[in-house]
């Protein structure tokens, strides 16, 4: 029998019941492996909150095979967009009336502040639903003149069939949200692998999927190890589609295990090392604020994070003073105390990757103007980190931290600072503060990056695309783009009037 | 500010219940008296007899709504508030238009007079479906990026038009309300609406829904009104930037004359039709008939785009009359409120007479009447199913709309013949084709002159599906995508990088 668990919410006397099997065909159920389960850690106390069932592979065929009946009599063409819509909106009214539970749950295992989850990540996840609720009767195709006589063309935008999606530990209930809100949209059916470092809020989600209605094997929850439900899925000759956020070093592998398989459709959010760029003539109080925000949200734990920043040489030094300060403003703490601004990052293995970047970052010979001290409580806390006096061969200038860390630098032209911006392998985002128009519109053409903020950072909206270039994936999530990707296009010549002659 | 409140018992089989809300001249979220202080009667076309009487609005009263209109579009909606807002404001109305769907289908039968299974089942129905479907388009008003040269940004925003005003007909009251306050409200646009005089109830009902939906005051105006007084001062209106009208030909010509003689205002009309049912040798009958007899009965024929011409070919001519009128008495007519009456009273005095005139017209130029063609009962408007054969092209009965259960069946032989007599209208909304060769099916399809062409079917409505008419059956088209077009100004914006003259 699969297991429920009653969690504590710290602060209260509630409890959040948790089913913690796998979620196939709108039930909760055991592994048929039986292998060791999942141990979910609540970041801020370090402590065990519970172990959740772990899926192996044959439970995700199990799974697979859920979604690809469903696909085949339930969803897919046999239910009308009309009716999707109407089932999309009502997940999206249950989640509404449940927030406060979600926001907890997923500051429990997250670590992110109750209020910011509930207000931020699970308020844009609610509008992210409606969003692509509104979308689903209104997938058109195509009718296309051949000629008036004999022929017509129609394109009929069908449904990929059984998409793999693995989501991260960062934004649990949103990565969530984003990935399903567009393949329900479509038609499409899903196995969804959440983090196994967050595994409790797509669980938890699953009973709202129950209760909105929508038809067994339409969504499944798989967590899993990524080395052993990820692969599966990215792998399975019975997946049409993945659909990967994460690093880009996991990316290499969905993609690598896709290819060598069934050759399934791929889209990947991958990492990032974005530049934040400050003109001479920025507004600084606000850029500065918007590059506080660009490395400090959600500890920095973001796939956009402002994780560069380059300074115009003449007002480097009062700009540097004003965000060192803002950046000592931020209370970083428990989720469940009302002043905490970012929580912990989301696990040991992260904290010993942040802690060691920073180590590095010294070793190099960069400067720490702001944190870079451990705190001996428990939990795995980092706080603000400000290095300068930067080297563009720093492992801190190079690589994807994903913890509050700030590398800041100098430039003295605007091509300089283009070409700072531009010299990585990823391409995710970008911002810049400028108040001169011009040098907006030129900087944010030449800026290899596939978001590009002008004078804001970090501010995304579920009705505009967001994707990288380069290395930072492949695809776009959001807007009308992401039903593109849960989009197989068939082409349909109907021929009524022309007889060919044989042999020609 | 009075406001009256309209109170009625109802007590059927199909809906026992009391209902109760207020009534008036509903502008900036309030219900008040016409200027004038005149009133409107509205009567049950069951009976014949006065049901309440409404607030009349006058030239007055549209000056004052469409200033409530301009004053919400500068502060509380237009692009002072998001889609995803206006979006949720939409699923808001349609969840309790949808909530209070009993009342609304029982107002409906009460003054329109067809069934409540009907207005229960269809119009309550598509009008949830339909404001739902607009709400979705709210936050997807997308405009264009276009590339011209590096040294230029252009851009497009598909604006509001501002205040726009929509005259809706009486056949389908609150199911036209919806298909126009839909894509309206889903783009920014601020509303004055004016129900037909003679079906304003499911309207009024729905003017207190808004205000609990949470649409700030001003958004929707709903003015009641005749069409020459209120109908027009919509139409002439200075401060209105766009008129959308639903009805006849002749009143829309005067909406389109109105607009151009005042400000130019942007015109859609969606009018009449003498829509052609052309019905093949190969037809499956069965079939046929069953979608013919829907085609021209349903809603008591008071339908824009009714099937009211049915061509059908000689080889089935004999078969298809025999099993058409068979079918045709199969309808039962009875009290909107019977639970298996099929069809009710025509909505008016006016419109039976206007119906009779016609059934007349057509005995006296000499066709047949193979069915109906007489009064039904003795109280109310209803009038029987009725078939006319054996009618000349210049009949009135086969070119003018009559708008009643009343169709005229005609023979032909020809496929090119049939094309010419279908396509020989001033109308051009509908038309449908019955055969099993689906290559021709869309050929004819494809060379009938009409906004929509139904293959194998007819009356058959999506609320995504464009629906307006070729020639004078209308301008522009309603649901659908394409409706947003009829509620956006395109701006093309050009931001100079730095070209210097």
């Amino acid at each position: 029998m699969a297991n429920v668990v009653e969690l504590s919410v710290p602060k209260s006397n509630s409890k959040i019941r948790v089913q913690t099997g796998l979620f196939i065909n709108n039930d909760f159920v055991p592994s048929v492996d039986n292998i060791e389960p999942i141990r979910v850690y609540n970041p801020s106390t370090e402590e065990e909150l519970c172990t959740v069932t772990a899926a192996s592979a044959k439970d995700v065929d199990i799974a697979v095979a859920a979604a690809r009946k469903a696909f085949r009599e339930t969803w897919g063409k046999n239910v009308s967009g009309f009716e999707r819509s109407r089932l999309i909106n009502k997940l999206a009214d249950l989640m509404e009336r449940d927030k406060q539970t979600l926001a907890e749950l997923e500051c429990l295992n997250n670590g992110k502040p109750v209020k910011i989850a509930r207000d931020f990540d699970i308020g844009d996840s609610i509008g992210c639903l409606r969003y692509y609720a509104g979308w689903a009767d209104k997938i058109l195709g195509q009718s296309i003149e051949i000629d008036h006589k004999t022929k017509i063309a129609i394109t009929h935008p069908e449904p990929v069939g059984v998409c793999g999606q693995i989501i991260p530990w960062n934004y649990p209930i949103q990565m969530w949200a984003w990935k399903v809100a567009p393949a329900l949209a479509v038609g499409c059916t899903i196995v969804m692998k959440p983090s196994e470092i967050t595994p409790l809020t797509a669980l938890k989600l699953s009973e709202l999927v129950k209760e909105a209605g929508f038809p067994p094997g339409v969504i499944n929850t798989i967590p899993s190890l990524g080395s052993v439900g990820g692969l599966a899925l990215a792998a399975h000759r019975g997946v049409d589609k993945v659909a990967f956020t994460g690093s880009t070093v996991t990316g290499r592998k969905v993609m690598e295990a896709a290819a060598n398989s069934n050759l399934k459709k791929v889209s990947l959010e991958l990492g990032g090392k974005s530049p934040q760029l400050v003109f001479a003539s920025a507004d600084i109080e606000q850029a500065a604020n918007w590059a506080a925000l660009g490395i400090l949200y959600n500890t920095g734990q973001d796939c956009t994070a402002g994780s560069r920043l380059y300074v115009q040489d003449n007002i480097y030094d009062k700009f540097v003073a004003t965000l060192a300060a803002k950046a000592k403003e931020l209370v970083i703490g428990d989720g469940f105390d009302e002043r905490s601004g970012g929580g912990p990052v989301v696990s040991k293995t992260q904290y010993d990757r942040v802690w060691s970047y920073i180590e590095s970052g010294k070793k190099q010979g960069a400067r720490v103007i702001v944190g870079g001290e451990r705190r001996t409580t428990p939990g795995y806390w980092v706080d603000a980190t400000i290095f300068t006096d930067i080297r563009p061969d720093m492992k801190i200038v190079e690589e994807e931290i994903f913890g509050p860390v700030l590398s800041v630098g100098k430039f003295h032209t605007e091509q300089e600072a283009i070409d700072l911006a531009n010299d990585t392998t990823y391409g995710l985002a970008a911002g810049l503060h400028s108040t001169d128009q011009a040098q907006c519109h030129r900087v944010s053409s030449a800026l290899e990056a596939g978001t590009i903020w002008i004078n804001q950072y970090n501010v995304l909206y579920n009705n505009v695309p967001f994707g990288g270039k380069k290395q930072s994936g492949v695809g776009r999530e959001l807007g009308s783009h992401a039903l593109d990707e849960y989009i197989s296009t068939k082409a349909v010549h109907w021929n009524y009037g022309e007889n060919i002659e044989w042999p020609l | 500010m009075s406001t009256t409140t309209f109170s009625h018992e109802f007590n059927y089989e199909t809906f026992k219940g009391k209902v109760s809300f207020p009534t008036g001249i509903f502008i900036d979220g309030q219900f008040s008296a016409g200027s004038d202080n005149t009133t409107i009667d509205v009567i049950n076309p069951s009976t014949g007899k006065v049901v309440t009487s409404i607030a009349e609005g006058t030239a007055k009263d549209v000056d004052r709504a469409a200033a409530a209109a301009k004053r919400a579009f500068e502060t509380s909606w237009g692009l002072k508030i998001p889609g995803a807002r206006r979006g949720e404001l939409l699923y808001k109305l349609a969840d309790l238009i949808e909530q209070h769907s009993d009342e609304l289908a029982a107002l409906e039968a009460l003054d329109n007079g067809k069934t409540f299974n009907l207005a229960k089942g269809l119009d309550l129905g598509m009008s949830v479906g339909t404001i739902r479907y607009y709400g979705g388009w709210a936050d997807k008003i997308h405009g264009q990026v276009i590339e011209t040269h590096e040294g230029n940004l252009s851009y497009t925003r598909h604006e509001p038009i501002g205040v726009v005003g929509q005259i809706i007909p009486w056949n389908f009251p609150l199911l036209m309300m919806a298909w126009k306050i839909g894509p309206a409200l889903a783009t920014g646009n601020c509303i004055v609406l004016k129900p037909s005089e003679f079906t304003p109830l499911t309207a009024l009902r729905v003017c207190s829904l808004i205000n609990e939906a949470g649409f700030p005051p001003g958004v929707v105006n709903v003015v009641t009104g005749y069409g020459e007084i209120a109908g027009r001062a919509i139409s002439e209106h200075l401060g209105i930037d766009k008129v959308a009208f639903t009805g006849s030909t002749l009143v829309g010509r005067k909406v389109m004359e109105a607009a151009a003689r005042s400000n130019l205002k942007n015109v859609t009309l969606e009018l009449g039709g003498k829509s052609p049912n052309i019905v093949f040798n190969d037809a499956d009958l069965d079939l046929a008939i069953n979608w013919s007899s829907h085609g021209i009965y349903f809603n008591h024929g008071q339908c824009c785009c009714a099937s009211s011409r049915i061509f059908v070919q000689s080889g089935i001519y004999d078969e298809f009359l025999k099993r058409f009128t068979a079918k045709s008495q199969t309808l039962k007519l009875g009290d909107p409120f019977g639970s298996d009456s099929h069809q009710g009273p025509q909505v008016s005095q006016i419109q039976f007479d206007r119906i009779m005139g016609y059934i007349n017209s057509g005995k006296e130029q000499g066709a047949k009447v193979h069915l109906g063609g007489e009064r039904h009962g003795t109280e109310g408007y209803w009038i029987q199913p009725t078939i006319f054969t054996d009618a000349r092209p210049d009949m009135r009965i086969v070119q003018e709309e009559i708008f009643g259960p009343v169709c005229v069946i005609i023979k032909f032989e020809n496929e090119e013949d049939v094309l010419r007599q279908a396509n020989d209208s001033l109308y051009g909304l509908a038309a449908a084709v019955f055969t099993k060769d689906i290559t021709r099916g869309i050929q004819f399809a494809h060379s009938l002159h009409a906004g929509t062409a139904w293959i194998n079917c007819t009356n058959s409505l999506y609320p995504n599906v464009p629906f307006g008419g070729f020639k004078q059956s209308g301008i522009g088209r309603e649901l659908g995508e394409y409706a947003l077009n009829n509620y956006t100004n395109v701006k093309a914006v050009q931001v100079n990088l730095g070209v210097r003259i």
